[in-house]
């Protein structure tokens, strides 16, 4: 692989991992406050499954940079985080999270399933690895989607509310990146239109089974993965603190 | 000299943290083992559960301690995602222990998951399939939570992968 090759690689696979793990900081902000004991297990499980995720993805920008995956994590500054503003977003009420985690989930799905077939192998290991799990979280998600959707009228509305705020967002997730013709040209992931369609012909049905709109505008706030949501800073404040606090501390 | 068998019988008796009746062999973990006579040193190549599982460091310092044990000057440990582990890798011998710790085993899918969320789980303590999933996500990420109407109890399931 070319220089860059390599570079529009590491660019793409910081912004996959960073998604991950915004996405698994925000969902443990549930834990002790889920709305009952089993759905606060439920989250805390699939948020760790996506630090597992995000952890595999560093590693493998790791393996091109020669970067420290905890110095990413714990002390990058908010300006070179990559994540996209829909992952940013405060949790919200249980509508909000359990809507952005069914889209983020479906998305996640449908991009493994065509990843296992890169010609980056490390990639595609990584992505085979991911993909059953991700078969648990795609059931729970759109379990309750079904159910916030087809329940009460208010569970519907608060569902549709989510709704309208989260589909311009997630639009985000499929802005190409930097240089990535590179990449799509070989064979290492697949064209963001692809993963878009595939998708959609996903969420799109699924949504409309649940009685939800789906809104016409879809803009993405941003094409720039650089440009951030007022809501990432805090977050990493929060999580960054006790890193921060001890630079030379071990478990 | 330390013969491969005796490294292999070194590595089973490496418990799982999580779930201590069970040997990191038996779980399908321990994936292979290179030896390097010359050098006195041996490698092993591990493959975790789920991609999240925490416990993946204590392993690796288990293996490590327990094969110092047997005079090796070097032990290194390495991980590898593929192919990617399946349940359907628990030995036979290790489903029975996993039963007398209380945990349903998990059902084979022979590479398709899918398969797993519709198979009937029988309870651990008595058998009976008279059973309900109450959670898919448990204490760890490799544990579902059931409850058996017959005997009462509620009880954990090792997940399919």
């Amino acid at each position: 692989m070319n220089e860059s090759h390599q570079t529009a690689l590491s660019t793409w696979l910081l912004a996959m991992a960073d998604d991950q793990l915004i996405l698994a900081h925000r969902n443990s902000e549930w834990i002790g406050h889920g709305p009952i004991l089993e759905e606060d297990i439920a989250l805390a499980n699939i948020a760790q499954d996506e630090l597992g995720h995000a952890r595999l993805l560093y590693e493998l920008y790791a393996a091109l940079t020669g970067d420290d995956p905890d110095k990413l994590v714990f002390f990058r500054e908010t300006a070179v985080y990559r994540s996209t503003q829909f992952v940013e977003y405060p949790k919200g009420d249980w509508a909000f999270t359990m809507l952005r985690q069914y889209l983020f989930d479906a998305a996640e799905m449908v991009l493994l399933t065509q990843l296992v077939d890169s010609t980056y192998q490390p990639l595609a290991q990584a992505a085979a690895k991911m993909r059953n799990e991700e078969l648990y979280h795609y059931r729970h998600s759109s379990a309750w989607l079904k159910r916030l959707g087809l329940g009460t009228a208010e569970s519907n509305q608060r569902t549709q509310t989510a709704l309208d705020t989260l589909w311009p967002l997630a639009q985000q997730l499929f802005v190409p990146l930097p240089a990535a013709e590179f990449l799509t040209t070989d064979g290492v992931i697949p064209p963001a239109t692809v993963w878009q369609e595939a998708w959609e012909q996903v969420v799109r049905p699924f949504l409309h089974n649940c009685d939800l709109a789906i809104p016409t505008a879809a803009a993405p706030p941003t094409a720039d993965r650089a440009i951030h949501s007022p809501y990432l800073a805090p977050l990493l404040a929060e999580m960054q603190e006790v890193a921060r606090f001890d630079p030379e501390a071990t478990w | 000299m330390v013969k491969m068998a005796h490294i292999w019988q070194a590595l089973n008796e490496v418990a799982d943290p999580e779930i201590p009746v069970v040997s990191l062999v038996e779980m399908g973990i321990v994936r292979d083992v290179r030896l390097d006579e010359q050098a006195n040193a041996v490698t092993v190549v591990i493959t975790p559960t789920f991609s999240g599982c925490p416990a993946l460091h204590v392993m690796r310092q288990d293996i490590e301690t327990r094969l110092h044990t047997l005079g090796f000057s070097h032990v290194t440990v390495e991980t590898t995602l593929h192919p990617p582990w399946s349940s359907d890798w628990i030995s036979e011998e290790a489903r029975v222990k996993l039963k007398t710790f209380g945990l349903a085993p998990p059902p084979r899918h022979g590479g398709r998951l899918e398969v797993t969320f519709f198979a009937p789980t029988a309870c651990p303590y008595c058998n009976s399939t008279d059973t309900r999933v109450k959670n898919e996500f448990g204490p760890t990420l490799c544990r579902a939570i059931y409850y058996c109407h017959a005997c009462q109890q509620p009880f954990e399931q090792f997940k399919a992968l």
